[in-house]
């Protein structure tokens, strides 16, 4: 209960700075999630870090979407220390062209986090001052984790959804 | 071949630097680690850092697999406490579908989660003496990882990968003799413990070999988004299991160490603090155990827990529930959630999206060595070789949390 007030409050200072860019807003087991541009981002970012206190960047990743206007979801976990709270933020930006600006100039810890997005789903971080593959081989030549490359062979029959009546 | 690394070797004929490859397999470094250091005599200019050399796409493998095998997948990312990553990934799954759990299950996972910090930190502190030239305390102390170990065995028959417990509690109960052993891990250990420190804490060389090396502000440790007790060493005290209770956390008594500059020394000492806060915690849980009715462990949830084998082969209810859970069939609610844990060696954190299918949809796992390790190569620039070895293991990288 307290917690929901309290994402209130932060959803309230995000519209009144940002109005029309902060979409889409939800708070799945008590966690706020909004949708916000890539555009903005940024701006977004260091404004949550300087003036609402989430000092903290949890995580960045990705998601694919296929087949979507916008299919990757970039995914950032912000962290307020000071009042527990947790934050979810997601740039949706198209599959043909991956771009994103980079969070390095927020948190420095970004870095990693960002090439490990770009090695696994392409996102192209833009003014990331290192982006090379980090887990993979660097001539994979495919971002492995997009949906459209497959883990098993593509030919076996045995896990194929229609047979369990999906 | 296309290659983007940054040039390895110094081609300059004229350079007075060395170009020294520290790793993949160098015997001073516990794990693949690679770290193509400039050294100028024994200082060391610039690092870079190349890891993923055993990258073995768990993420994308979990795409393609029921919540139930994931689990085995979690031991071994850090590999030192997988009963951690194991409960941790039960728990998200838990937390996904609304499962509370008894709180003699949340006793019993404090239990099995303090062991293996126990054990977690018993590497990496008797590591950091062998680094700095104790060999008798590394010896010493590591028969008690052994004992922790032997605890497993008894509460999942398996020791390092442990796969320990189901979604919804544990497959057994404990039985007695891990009862027993549990106690004798309490009654044995602080006395074995206290002659480590003993041993190191005083020590003139040890403190020499430590203090004021690799120090570390509570700003770039924020910065660069430490968490464990990395981050506390430099005197913040940010622990998930306070800062955001998981399994009945809320009900114990235990103090969280802070240190203050960070260096190594720091991080020995907080490390040190909390396996004598575990064994507080587990003395603590061993006595609310005994108020908590006997022979629970596991959440009443036929629908999403394992039923016993027998039970598969004689009752239907049971036999139709085995066969949704194995099948991945089970009906999980579509949303996305986060649960963090404090891992050995920080926030340990699951990303969950789950859209109805047969396996999750998209799993992160925010592993913190892999967060830790990346200020490894600047933090080495102008520090001594020697220096950066124990920096090394003072950060604990377990290189099976690193690549994933």
């Amino acid at each position: 209960m307290e917690e929901t007030t309290l994402n209130n409050d932060i959803h309230v200072k995000l519209t009144e700075k940002f109005g029309e860019k902060v979409t889409a807003v939800s708070e799945p087991y008590g966690l706020l999630t909004f949708v916000t541009y890539k555009d903005v981002i940024i701006n977004v970012l260091s404004h949550l870090k300087e003036e609402l206190k989430f000092n903290f960047l949890t995580d960045i990743t990705a998601v694919h979407y296929p087949g979507k206007d916008h299919g990757i979801a970039v995914v950032y976990h912000l962290h307020n220390m000071v009042e527990k709270v947790r934050i979810r933020i997601k740039v949706f930006i198209s599959e043909q062209n991956p771009t994103i600006p980079t969070a390095t100039t927020v948190w420095k810890g970004a870095n990693w986090m960002e090439r490990e997005t770009y090695d696994l789903f392409g996102v192209k971080f833009e003014g990331h001052p290192d982006l090379r593959r980090i887990l993979n081989m660097d001539d994979l030549g495919v971002h492995p984790m997009l949906k459209q490359y497959p883990l098993e062979d593509p030919n076996r029959v045995d896990k194929k959804d229609e047979f369990f009546g999906r | 071949m296309n290659h983007n690394h940054p040039v390895f070797t110094d081609n300059d004929p004229q350079s007075e630097l060395v170009t020294l490859n520290l790793g993949p397999t160098h015997p001073a470094t516990h794990g693949v680690f690679q770290n193509v250091l400039q050294l100028d005599g024994e200082r060391i200019v610039s690092g870079v850092s190349t890891i993923g050399y055993i990258h073995r796409a768990f993420e994308k493998i979990a795409e393609h697999r029921p919540f139930y095998q994931i689990t085995p997948l979690t031991d071994r990312l850090n590999y030192c406490s997988s009963p951690i990553n194991n409960m941790g990934w039960h728990m998200t799954v838990e937390k996904l579908l609304n499962i509370q759990m008894p709180k003699r299950v949340d006793y019993l996972r404090v239990i099995i989660m303090e062991l293996s910090r126990i054990s977690d930190h018993i590497i990496c502190n008797t590591i950091i003496g062998q680094d700095t030239g104790a060999t008798t305390t590394f010896l010493y102390l590591f028969q008690f990882r052994e004992h922790i170990y032997e605890i497993f065995e008894e509460v999942c028959g398996a020791r390092l990968t442990t796969n320990i417990g189901r979604i919804g509690g544990f497959e057994r109960d404990f039985n007695d003799i891990a009862f027993a052993k549990i106690d004798k891990f309490l009654k044995e250990f602080p006395k074995a413990l206290k002659e480590f420190e003993n041993l190191l804490t005083r020590n003139r060389i040890f403190i020499d070999r430590t203090a004021g090396v690799a120090e570390v502000t509570k700003e770039a440790a924020l910065e660069y988004s430490w968490t464990g007790p990395l981050l506390r060493a430099t005197g913040v005290d940010y622990d998930v299991r306070v800062s955001d209770p998981y399994s009945s956390y809320q009900d114990f008594d235990f103090e969280v160490p802070v240190g203050t500059s960070g260096d190594i020394y720091d991080r020995y000492l907080v490390r040190n603090e909390e396996m004598w806060q575990s064994v507080r915690i587990i003395e603590q849980a061993l006595v609310k155990l005994k108020t908590e009715p006997k022979g629970i462990f596991h959440a009443d949830v036929p629908e999403f827990y394992l039923p016993p084998k027998q039970e598969v082969y004689n009752n239907m209810e049971a036999l139709i529930y085995h066969f949704k859970i194995v099948m991945g069939e089970i009906d999980a609610p579509k949303a996305e959630v986060y649960h963090a844990v404090e891992g050995g060696n920080g926030e340990l954190g699951f990303y969950l999206i789950n859209d109805g299918g047969r396996t999750p949809y998209r799993l992160h796992f925010r592993r913190p060595s892999f967060v830790n390790y990346q200020m490894f190569a600047p933090m080495s620039e102008g520090m001594l070789l020697s220096d950066a070895i124990i920096n090394m293991s003072s950060m604990n990288i377990i290189a099976g949390e690193l690549d994933a």
